[in-house]
């Protein structure tokens, strides 16, 4: 009985904060007092959907930041991944610590400083400036995720492959690869989320001219118009739940990586 | 966890610092260009240099005139309040919603999926549902309008838009209470049922099982999950911008508003809260850090 009223209170609680959010995004007036809208519309999602619109361009902005920063995130950490999951060797802690210290330490706060230098070498207000300054929070948990597969890696079966006469780059692809697909998918999704909902470094690098979804929901949310907000929100909210959905069962029971989730 | 790639050598190709130096050369390019490098210069601004300007010198000032400025100090007494409330509620809130989970049977797979459906929720998302749900307007003022607690939005108490931060904590202990809480029911999932069970033979009550069993095993991963949302909730910016009030308000708020300023004489200071947030932060990265070590170390 009083594990039921338990897992009540925390149902409601965890998802109380979602009903103003869907019921927003649906209505057409709803004024204050009223504890229903007095309208319901289909505007919000017209909004997502017209052509030429902020919130299209400001999709595939972000679509394409994101992309962009998973891909280089991946090239850049998972070899990092493999030299600490793999070796031991002098000077690993600090190593670690300076790899892993950005997925802690406030990006705002270390980055502030570097602004001046993206503005002089023309990388401020570009969309490889803002994919660059997204790799700081993202690679270092490419880095966790990939080093803890690369500690269960055996490469005894790379060696195999390559006294069987397989090139490096089969071995890459056929051995390697395949045994860490696990881990890479969840890498995938930690800097694909973690460069999705990145709001302030975007806005330091980007200085506004590179609109992503988080800055455009912003502004919005500072706006009059709250059905545009929510439905904004809830198109930015999709695919995270979509992906953490899908890639959940495949983390691993390390709870390392999870970390990530924090800061999104 | 080295044994593997030591124990063999490769058959041909680079010896094995090069080997490793290759491997982390590109992440700590970009790592320590950007993070380390871009720390130093936050230090090196704050103390007065000023790139790409003539005329600057070495100084301390920014740091005295942050110490003075009654915009930090009242934002000093805000952030810590909002990390260190948040931090607590989601704590507490988090192992006690493990702890439940944990027992519960029925459903409970489902049950796991809702309370942890706020993590991959971007804060700016939250930020935006506190809004909706706390403002003067918000669905809760209208309930309790219907209730016929409050009248008129005014007379429902501002909880955006504070002194306090209300509304900045309850996003936080939103978003960071399944954090903390799917860390815990990891750890609780490894293995308490088996010693709880000896404990139960042995004649130990509820409490003394919580106390003696469960509280130890959980207390690394509470450890380090709370160092974490405080220093993630102590650096964040969106939040406390969208739900705050403009004064007092975060220090990264503070930062930024400076840092943006047309005044360029307002960057040092912008600089030195930086260095300050950083310093504070890498501080506890460290203590995290010690923490999960001396974890491991139990453990084997």
């Amino acid at each position: 009985m009083r594990r039921s009223v338990g897992v009540g209170v925390l149902v409601v609680g965890v998802l109380t904060p979602f009903v103003p959010l869907l019921v927003w995004a649906v209505s057409g007036r709803w004024r204050y007092p009223s504890l229903l809208p007095q309208e319901l519309s289909a505007r919000g999602a017209r909004l997502l959907a017209e052509p030429g619109s902020q919130v299209l361009s400001g999709l595939v902005t972000s679509l394409t930041v994101g992309a962009a920063v998973t891909v280089l995130a991946l090239a850049v950490g998972t070899p990092a991944g493999r030299a600490l999951g793999l070796y031991s060797f002098r000077g690993q802690r600090l190593v670690r610590f300076v790899l892993l210290a950005p997925a802690i330490v406030p990006g705002l706060a270390v980055l502030l400083g570097t602004q001046v230098f993206f503005l002089r070498y023309g990388l401020a207000d570009s969309v490889a400036g803002v994919v660059l300054v997204h790799l700081v929070p993202t690679v270092p948990y490419v880095t966790l995720v990939t080093a803890a597969a690369f500690a269960n890696f055996d490469v005894g079966y790379e060696q195999q492959a390559r006294l069987l006469g397989a090139r490096p780059l089969q071995v890459l692809r056929h051995v390697t690869l395949p045994a860490l697909r696990p881990a890479l998918m969840v890498a995938a999704s930690f800097a694909f989320l973690i460069s999705w909902s990145e709001y302030v470094l975007t806005v330091l690098i980007g200085g506004g001219a590179v609109q992503t979804l988080p800055l455009l929901l912003f502004a919005y949310a500072r706006g009059a118009d709250l059905t545009l907000a929510a439905a904004v929100a809830l198109l930015l909210v999709a695919p995270p739940l979509l992906l953490v959905a899908a890639v959940s069962r495949r983390l691993p029971r390390d709870h390392g990586p999870l970390v990530g989730l924090g800061r999104l | 966890m080295s044994s593997s790639a030591d124990a063999v050598q490769p058959r041909r190709g680079l010896a094995r610092p090069a080997r490793i130096g290759l491997l982390l050369a590109p992440a700590l390019s970009v790592v320590g260009v950007l993070f380390v490098g871009g720390f130093a210069l936050g230090v090196a601004q704050s103390l007065g240099y000023q790139p790409f300007l003539d005329g600057w010198r070495w100084s301390t000032d920014a740091y005295t005139t942050a110490w003075q400025d009654p915009a930090v100090r009242a934002s000093v007494g805000l952030t810590l309040r909002v990390s260190l409330l948040s931090t607590v509620g989601a704590t507490v809130l988090g192992v006690a919603a493990a702890l439940l989970i944990h027992r519960t049977r029925r459903a409970r797979r489902l049950l796991t999926a809702v309370f942890a459906s706020p993590l991959p929720v971007p804060h700016v998302v939250g930020a935006l549902t506190m809004l909706l749900l706390l403002s003067q307007s918000g669905l809760l003022s209208r309930v309790t309008h219907a209730a016929g607690v409050t009248g008129t939005p005014a007379e429902f108490p501002a909880l955006t838009a504070d002194g306090f931060g209300v509304a900045i904590i309850a996003e936080y202990v939103w978003k960071e209470t399944p954090f903390v809480g799917v860390v815990v029911l990891a750890a609780l999932s490894a293995g308490v049922d088996e010693l709880e069970d000896a404990a139960r033979t042995l004649g130990a009550g509820g409490l003394q099982r919580l106390r003696h069993v469960v509280l130890p095993l959980i207390a690394p991963s509470v450890a380090a999950t709370s160092v974490l949302v405080f220093a993630f909730t102590f650096g964040s910016y969106e939040v406390p911008f969208l739900l705050g009030g403009p004064f007092p308000a975060a220090l990264p708020v503070v930062a930024l508003q400076y840092h943006q300023d047309v005044d360029l004489a307002a960057r040092p200071e912008a600089m030195a809260i930086s260095v300050v947030i950083a310093v504070l932060v890498a501080a506890l990265v460290v203590v995290y850090l010690a923490t999960v070590d001396r974890f491991v170390r139990r453990v084997r």
